[in-house]
């Protein structure tokens, strides 16, 4: 694989799509249409101030008022007592919505005079990353200055940090995920099937196969060029969830080989489909057959979690799945191991897929 | 000196029918070779088979020395190919295309310059789609000639153009010729043979019928020189019953078979004295287009068409 002739290629490509606007449109400005569209259909804009909801089982003892008094200086959060009487915190905040919460357990004043070990407990939301970070910083540092008011005595205050049950996360924290798992579905898809027939009928792979290019040369040109689209659409869907309707994806580093073998797998998938359909006409209603049904039940408008039970199954057969549920978890849920085993998923379809097709599509005729 | 294409026995078969059923040819070095035949006859078969497109059944095939099918790498950097209904990325001007396949061959090439060479440098920023099927055709043979070739493909390269986009494409083949390049060219025009070739091959049904420059083909499967005289049928009818050689009627003009000069008076001679009306006299050969017509039998849609007997007082079949 020379680089030269893989960047000649894709310098083409590039052209022939920029130049061709209808691809551009259906891989950059749908999504944002869509982000907007289920964005604003679904979405209540809640405040967004870093409330925490405490429950002191402690009464009115002095080193639980000293916790307090620490957590309010540091200004980062704005505290609001909850009543005992609510029962279970964490049922409470789920029911409420809230994302931050601290249970003071009962004992806490006793077992500090007494300079036995005890904890505070921390409820956040990992999908608020940046709340989470604000209430534990928070924490840490009225946990701190206890321990220091017993100067010469080890620390005797900890945390014990849990999160919030999961159902807290809004529908816009999915949707921004889901909307980049379709860009690299889609535009792929769509295209190849299309290029692969469209280039046999008017003869280009057979003009391409008369000059040195290869055919892995070629498909990891078009891939490349899905790559910078989905980068593209990624970096716009992140800008209007996140700035327009306060989504919390973020992505992180595991993000981006999700964007890298994502766009493989389906360039790879559109072009075996379009290799063995005989005609553009054909190729184009057999790319919408698969897509069409992956994108709706792989979790791309709603999460996979709300489908019955026998959706739920279907959507574990889709490649798509993967992608987006692989996403949801580096973007929204910061689960680094469910991330991984999604990524193995997709790495694996992609690499056999790819694979596969160099193999499958000929561009000489018998 | 070592052939530059060198064919024996090919064969190409789709399930029971072979396309290409057995035949030899041989290049030289710098020569125009046209492969003349009517559609289906093989042609491009045969064609893709020497660019290493197509794989072929049986023979051996053999260009600059090596096997295209299984040597291709090889080749490609010695071969330019227009194939037949070139075409290329729709978006893309003549000047990318160039630079793209300068890239693909490693190569440093003047696009101006190429685009000059065939005479599309006006069209050079133009988008492929936009451009006449005689400038697409232009820019094939330009791409084709990035790699610098030895030996230049062309199947059917004027097919479908317009008389002056086909004469534009015709200079640029001679031009390529003059550089000392081979040629193998396609066609089923006769007379883009006969303007262009060096040395010509027919192919009917898959098999080489005739072959050899255009004059020893004419001479070889050609009928002798004839006389035509204009006048009425009766002349005709009378020259029929005194002259030991064929008579024939063609679009009104009697034409009467002669092999030496002196047989020319003679007639004429014998006509005046016969006191039958005539006007205009001349005399007319069989062209490439002639033999052609009577070796296959029929002739293409859009090539050009011979009038019913092939013979004509002017020579030669014009489209």
């Amino acid at each position: 694989m020379r680089p030269s002739r893989v960047a000649a290629y894709l310098l083409v490509f590039a052209r022939t799509y920029l130049r061709s606007r209808v691809g551009l449109f259906f891989s950059l400005i749908f999504p944002i249409i869509l982000i907007l569209l289920f964005g604003s259909i679904f979405s209540n804009t809640g405040s967004s101030s870093s409330p925490v909801y405490v429950q002191n089982l402690d009464g009115t003892s002095v080193a639980s008022q000293m916790f307090l008094t620490s957590l309010n200086a540091t200004g980062a959060v704005s505290v609001h007592m909850v009543s005992s009487s609510v029962g279970n915190l964490s049922t409470w905040l789920v029911s409420k919505g809230y994302t931050a919460g601290i249970v003071l357990p009962a004992g806490f004043q006793t077992a500090f005079a007494a300079h036995r070990p005890v904890k505070v407990i921390v409820y956040t939301d990992p999908a608020q990353p940046s709340t989470a970070g604000i209430v534990q910083g928070a924490v840490g540092y009225a946990v701190t200055s206890m321990n220091y008011a017993q100067s010469g005595q080890a620390p005797v205050v900890g945390t014990v940090e849990l999160n919030v049950g999961s159902t807290t996360y809004q529908y816009i924290d999915y949707l921004v995920p889901g909307l980049i798992g379709f860009s690299i579905l889609t535009s792929p898809m769509f295209s190849m099937t299309n290029i692969a027939a469209q280039y046999k009928k008017q003869k280009l792979f057979r003009q391409l196969s008369l000059t040195p290019l290869t055919r892995g040369e070629w498909l990891a040109a078009s891939v490349l060029w899905y790559l910078v689209l989905v980068f593209a659409s990624t970096v716009v869907m992140l800008a209007v969830g996140r700035g327009l309707f306060g989504a919390t994806a973020t992505p992180t580093l595991l993000t981006i080989p999700f964007l890298i073998f994502g766009p493989m797998l389906f360039v790879s998938l559109g072009l075996l489909l379009g290799t063995f359909s005989k005609t553009p006409e054909s190729a184009a209603v057999v790319g919408n057959l698969v897509t069409f049904p992956m994108m709706f039940l792989s979790g791309t408008f709603f999460p996979v979690s709300l489908f019955p039970d026998y959706l739920q199954a279907v959507a574990h057969v889709l490649p798509l799945y993967y992608v987006i549920d692989g996403l949801n978890n580096t973007m929204v849920f910061q689960n680094t191991t469910g991330a991984l085993t999604d990524l193995l998923v997709v790495v694996a379809l992609a690499v056999l897929l790819f694979l596969a097709a160099i193999r499958a599509f000929r561009w000489q005729e018998e | 000196m070592e052939p530059t294409v060198e064919v024996q026995g090919l064969v190409k078969r789709y399930g029971s029918l072979a396309a290409v059923d057995g035949i030899d040819l041989k290049l030289r070095a710098g020569e125009v070779f046209a492969f003349l035949g009517p559609n289906g006859a093989g042609k491009t078969t045969t064609v893709e088979v020497l660019e290493g497109i197509r794989p072929r059944s049986a023979g051996k095939v053999r260009v600059l020395g090596h096997d295209p099918w299984t040597e291709r790498a090889k080749l490609q950097r010695r071969v330019g190919v227009i194939p037949q209904d070139f075409s290329f990325f729709d978006k893309i001007t003549p000047t990318e295309a160039i630079q793209f396949y300068a890239r693909l061959f490693d190569k440093r090439p003047d696009p101006g310059a190429l685009l000059r060479q065939v005479e599309l440098e006006e069209k050079a920023d133009d988008q492929f789609e936009k451009l006449s099927g005689g400038q697409k055709q232009k820019l094939g043979l330009a791409l084709a000639l990035v790699n610098d070739p030895e030996v230049l493909f062309l199947d059917e390269p004027t097919t479908g153009l317009d008389p002056q986009a086909r004469r534009t494409v015709w200079t640029v083949i001679r031009s390529l010729r003059k550089g000392g390049r081979t040629i193998f060219l396609t066609t089923h025009y006769l007379e883009e043979a006969q303007s262009l070739a060096d040395r010509v091959a027919i192919i009917d049904h898959g098999k080489i019928i005739a072959h050899g420059t255009p004059g020893e083909i004419i001479e070889r499967f050609g009928r002798p020189q004839r006389l035509v005289i204009e006048g009425p049928t009766s002349l005709a009818k009378s020259l029929e019953g005194w002259w030991r050689r064929p008579v024939a009627l063609v679009n009104g003009r009697t034409e009467v078979e002669v092999q030496a000069k002196e047989e020319i008076l003679e007639v004429l001679q014998w006509v005046s004295a016969s006191g039958l009306p005539w006007s205009g006299v001349g005399t007319t050969r069989d062209t490439l287009e002639d033999v052609f017509v009577r070796l296959v039998g029929r002739m293409d849609e859009g090539g050009s068409r011979a009038s019913e007997s092939g013979t004509d007082a002017k020579g030669g079949g014009r489209t």
